[in-house]
Parts: structure tokens; C-alpha cells; sequence
């Protein structure tokens, strides 16, 4: 028997469940280390070494560099712990968040402003 | 006796915050955003309570994956906005409200919510954002504030019928509590909203309106909402909405509907916000 996921049909959508959290602790903790001033700096100035002082897999550990969030998240990151790389990079939460939708942030922008991205064709995978 | 006059709704959504400390509430983008909590301030100012009960969430601030509380009642004296990466909100700090939320506790517990009892922690924008909202920007904040704080962030979060049994407890609590006090409820979050991968930007104005209209008339309906449904309707963030379930399970059932406020876009976020009075 194994517990019932009825959110994994969901398109776009990575869900932070037990099994991503477990995956992702490191990764998250790291994250929020960036809350301290001291850490940013050390961060910002040399981001390999300080990634290296964290028991983050090598995968998780690129995406940081890369700031692919898409990749954290399907690597275990929670959005509200890689808000704190945003504001590190001070990237405005709206930006950063567009970043992972494939749209360039003005497009992005441009759709919020429009009504938001429509639910017609977004509730489950493959649906037309 | 101590007593539940009203419920207050809002999001909480934190370009809210930054538009108000940054004095961009009248820009072409914000303006139709603020227009919507006129009513709301004034509101505020003729029905003043003593105390907020706020339902509201922590966005890794308080908590990070260390300790992750499902409910969480905070008792101390007084609440330090938190440094979220751009440095702490201007605002003035919170108030506690010891006595009763300590009161608070002790009933809740007693009736099988095993809240965590907090006593040392700082409010983020989840808190800060609505009573900017309802109160704009006072030296001093007006009343007292117990923040009550529900798991969103970690999957799963309680239900939305444990939220709505909680808010009669909290409500027979605060009905058991001596001092004579004008209390508000409020829930916080939503309304729908993806903040993560390619669905970002997830806005069902449909479903939100729905929500809405049960909320006043039918709000039990609500429980029966699952989880998956929320996050497949309302976005993976927009699970917040089950905050709102205990205020107005604390209100009680007969109400009146005060003001009615929805707007879109804010930042990523469809904004909604309600004012009921008990009937």
C-alpha cells in the first residue's frame, strides 16, 4: 500500500510533500542561511565555495549557481526558501517567479496584468 | 464576557507591504488595490476592537524545516516584525495579547487542537500586510494581536474541515475568556495563486468568486474541499484559502456582509477580501 498523491496529474506543479521535503532539507536550510547579511556577502562573493559548505547533492548544488529554479524545486526547494536567493540577487519576487514559466518577465507581466494564466487547459496533464 | 464580533479576510501578499512602506499606493498599478480597503480603513476606525485573533502563515521567517508547527499560537507580550531579506517592515510592533492567548491555548488544547505555544518569534509579511491594509500606517497599532499561525508552506497542511472545526473552538474559547473585549477574527491568504514552475501565474477568478459567495452563505460546503482540489483550481499557494475556514468558523454561522473586494493581478496573486459581522 502506498499513499494516495492525487496532485501528482497536476501540470507545472511541484507539490512539497514529505518526499520532497526530505530531498530538499539541505538545500532549503542553505536557503535560509541567506537570511543573515554576513552569509549574503560570502555568498555573492565566492557562491562555489559557499554552496560547498553545505551537504547539498552536486545537482542541487548547480542549480543554486545556475539559478535555475525550476531545478531546485524539482530537486526538493520550497518557494518561500528560494525566495532568499532572490533577495540576495535582489530580484523582485514577480521576476524571479516568471523565470521558471518559460516567458520572458515582461510577458509574464504582461499576462498578470491580463487576468492571470487561465485554469482552461491547466488542471491536469495532457488535457487539451 | 470576551466575544467574536466580526471577520476580517484578507491576502497577504507582500508587494502589498512594499507599495505601502515605499509609498506606491496611488500609482496607476496599486491604486485600484488600495481603493478596495477605503471602506475597510474607515470601517476599521468606527468598529475599533481590542484584540485581532490573525490566521495567518509563516513564509520561513519564524520557522524553517527545523520545526515545522501545523497550528501555532503566539503568546508573547509583543512581536518584532522579521528581516525577510530586505530588511524589517517600518511598521510599529504587535502587541500580544498573553492572557488570552494563553487562555486561548489552554481551551483549545483541552478540546483535542494540539496547537504549539510559541513564545519567542518574529511576524512577517503574512501578519504585517493585512493590518497595514486595515489600519494603514499608525504610529502604534490600534489593538492587540495574537498571531495564530497555520502550516501552509509544508505539505499537507490540515484540512480545511480540521481549519473550520478549530475556528469553533477558538470562538467557545474565546466566549469562555472574563474580560469584557471586542474581539475580530481574521483569515489571511489566497486567493489563488501559483508562485512555482511553468503553471506560475495561475489565476481562477471563477472559482475565487465561488469561494466567496459559500464563505458568506454556506461556508461548511467548504470543507469539502480537498487539497489537491485547491492547488488544481486555486494554484499550489493558493491552499492558503484554508485560513479562512477558521475565521469564520469563529464568527459562528448567522452573518452579515459588511464589504466585498476582488481584484487582479497583485504581484502573482489574485487579491480578495471580505468584512462580515456576526448576525
Amino acid at each position: 500500500m502506498a499513499l494516495e498523491k492525487d496532485y501528482l496529474d497536476i501540470p507545472g506543479t511541484t507539490v512539497f510533500d514529505a518526499e520532497m521535503s526530505r530531498k530538499g532539507y539541505h538545500l532549503n536550510q542553505f536557503c535560509m542561511s541567506l537570511m543573515k547579511a554576513e552569509n549574503r556577502v560570502r555568498f555573492l562573493a565566492d557562491g562555489r565555495a559557499y554552496v560547498d559548505e553545505w551537504p547539498m547533492t552536486e545537482v542541487q548544488k548547480q542549480a543554486v549557481l545556475a539559478r535555475d529554479y525550476n531545478k531546485c524545486i524539482a530537486n526538493g526547494a520550497n518557494i518561500y526558501f528560494l525566495a532568499k536567493l532572490f533577495y540576495t540577487d535582489e530580484t523582485p519576487f514577480e521576476r524571479g517567479v516568471s523565470t521558471m514559466t518559460g516567458m520572458t518577465p515582461e510577458a509574464y507581466r504582461s499576462m498578470m496584468l491580463g487576468g492571470g494564466r487561465p485554469i482552461e487547459g491547466n488542471r491536469y496533464i495532457g488535457e487539451k | 464576557m470576551a466575544r467574536i464580533t466580526s471577520a476580517v479576510f484578507s491576502s497577504h501578499i507582500p508587494a502589498v507591504g512594499a507599495a505601502i512602506d515605499r509609498g506606491a499606493t496611488r500609482n496607476e498599478y496599486w491604486a485600484p488595490v488600495f481603493k478596495g480597503f477605503e471602506f475597510s480603513r474607515q470601517w476599521e476606525k468606527d468598529n475599533k476592537p481590542d484584540v485581532v485573533i490573525l490566521v495567518y502563515n509563516d513564509h520561513a521567517s519564524a520557522f524553517d524545516l527545523r520545526v515545522v508547527p501545523t497550528f501555532a499560537i503566539g503568546c508573547s507580550e509583543q512581536f518584532e516584525s522579521a528581516d525577510e531579506g530586505w530588511g524589517p517592515r517600518p511598521v510599529p510592533p504587535v502587541i500580544g495579547h498573553p492572557d488570552l492567548a494563553w487562555h486561548i491555548a489552554q481551551s483549545v488544547i483541552t478540546d483535542e487542537f494540539d496547537l504549539t505555544i510559541c513564545n519567542d518569534f518574529k511576524v512577517d509579511h503574512g501578519l504585517t500586510v493585512p493590518m497595514s491594509l486595515m489600519f494603514g500606517q499608525p504610529e502604534e497599532w490600534p489593538c492587540r494581536v495574537i498571531p495564530f499561525m497555520v502550516n501552509v508552506v509544508q505539505y499537507p497542511p490540515p484540512s480545511g474541515r480540521r481549519c473550520f472545526e478549530l475556528g469553533k473552538a477558538l470562538r467557545k474559547a474565546v466566549e469562555l475568556f472574563d474580560e469584557d473585549l471586542n474581539v475580530q477574527i481574521w483569515g489571511t491568504g489566497g486567493m489563488s495563486h501559483q508562485l512555482q514552475g511553468m503553471r506560475a501565474g495561475l489565476i481562477n477568478r471563477e472559482w475565487d468568486q465561488k469561494f466567496l459567495d459559500l464563505l458568506i452563505k454556506d461556508p461548511e460546503e467548504l470543507t469539502k474541499i480537498s487539497h489537491s482540489e485547491y492547488i488544481r483550481e486555486a494554484g499550489s499557494e493558493g491552499i492558503e484559502l484554508i485560513m479562512w475556514l477558521i475565521a469564520r468558523a469563529a464568527l459562528g454561522s448567522q452573518v452579515n456582509e459588511r464589504h466585498r473586494f476582488y481584484h487582479v493581478p497583485a504581484s502573482n496573486c489574485a487579491l480578495g477580501h471580505l468584512i462580515l459581522e456576526k448576525a
